[in-house]
C-alpha cells in the first residue's frame, strides 16, 4: 500500500504518465485495427446470425468498458474517501466521459445488432434497461462533478455518488440470469462461441482497454494542468491585489 | 438491407466516436499543458 501512496503523488504520476500515454494509445489503436480487420475478413459468418455476428467484436468491448469505467470511478471514489488522495478524485473525473461514451456505444451498437437479429431496435429487457440506467448514472455523475466544482465543494459528494452507483454493476451482470427475456445469457466466458469466431474479440477487447486507459491518462493530465494553471492565476491575482 | 449494412454502421459509429473523443481529449490536454510555465 505504501508504494501505491507514493504513486499517488501528482509529480511522480506525471513522470510515469507522460511516456506511458503514447505507448498505451498506439498499442491500443494497433490491436483495435488488427482485431477489426480480422473480425471483418478472417472469421466465418454465423450459421444463424449471418454476417451481423461481426458486430460482437465492437459491441462486447464497449460493454466491458462501459461497466469497467464505472468500476474505476467506484474504486477511485473509495480511495478518495478513505485516503483523501486528490489524484484518485482526478482519476474518477477523468474516467467519466470516456465511460459514458462507451456505455452509449454499447447501447447503440447493441441496438444496431438487435434490429436484424431480434427484429427490433429496442426492448425494455433487463440487460438493455440496466445498461441504459448506467448511461444516465454517468450523465448524473458528470453533472454532479460540475455542480460540486461550481459551489467550491471538496469532491466528497460526487465520490459518494460514485460508490453508490456501483450497485448497478452486479444488476447489469446478472440481469441476463434474473430476467431471461431477450438479451442472450453469458456466452463469451462460458465457451458457448466457436473459437474460430471468437478469437478476434480478444484483440479488440485488449485494444479498446489500452485505448481507454490512454484516454483516462490524457484526461487526468488535462485536469492536473488546468488545476495548476488556475491555482497559479489565483496566486498571481492575490499578489497583484496585495501589491 | 443485408447484414453487412448493420455491421458497417456499427463499426463506423464506434470507431468514429472513439477517434473523436481521442482527438478532442488530446487537443484539450495540449491546450491545458501549454498554459503552464
Amino acid at each position: 500500500m505504501a508504494s501505491l501512496h507514493a504513486f499517488a503523488n501528482p509529480v511522480r504520476f506525471l513522470k510515469i504518465a507522460r511516456p506511458l500515454t503514447p505507448i498505451l494509445f498506439w498499442a491500443g489503436v494497433a490491436l483495435i485495427a488488427f482485431g477489426a480487420w480480422a473480425g471483418l475478413t478472417q472469421t466465418p459468418a454465423d450459421y444463424l446470425q449471418g454476417e451481423t455476428v461481426r458486430i460482437m467484436y465492437i459491441h462486447v468491448p464497449t460493454a466491458w468498458l462501459g461497466m469497467g469505467g464505472w468500476s474505476g470511478i467506484a474504486l477511485s471514489s473509495i480511495a478518495f474517501l478513505v485516503w483523501r488522495h486528490p489524484l484518485a478524485n482526478v482519476a474518477a473525473r477523468a474516467i467519466a466521459l470516456p465511460g459514458a461514451l462507451f456505455a452509449f456505444l454499447c447501447l447503440s451498437t447493441g441496438s444496431i445488432w438487435g434490429r436484424p437479429t431480434w427484429g427490433t431496435w429496442w426492448q425494455w429487457d433487463g440487460r438493455l434497461t440496466s445498461m441504459l440506467l448506467l448511461f444516465f448514472v454517468y450523465l448524473g455523475y458528470m453533472a454532479l462533478v460540475r455542480a460540486d466544482q461550481d459551489r467550491g465543494g471538496d469532491g466528497r459528494i460526487p465520490a459518494i455518488y460514485g460508490v453508490a452507483g456501483s450497485v448497478l454493476l452486479p444488476i447489469i451482470h446478472y440481469s441476463v440470469i434474473w430476467w431471461n427475456t431477450l438479451h442472450q445469457g453469458e456466452s463469451v466466458v462460458r465457451g458457448k462461441i466457436a473459437a474460430s469466431i471468437l478469437w478476434p474479440l480478444w484483440f479488440t477487447l485488449g485494444g479498446f482497454t489500452l485505448f481507454f486507459a490512454a484516454l483516462v491518462l490524457i484526461r487526468m493530465r488535462t485536469i492536473l494542468a488546468t488545476t495548476k494553471a488556475e491555482a497559479r492565476m489565483r496566486r498571481m491575482s492575490a499578489e497583484f491585489a496585495t501589491a | 438491407m443485408n447484414g453487412w449494412t448493420f455491421v458497417i454502421a456499427a463499426y463506423t459509429l464506434a470507431l468514429a466516436a472513439s477517434a473523436g473523443i481521442a482527438v478532442v481529449s488530446f487537443f484539450a490536454m495540449r491546450a491545458a499543458e501549454k498554459k503552464l510555465p
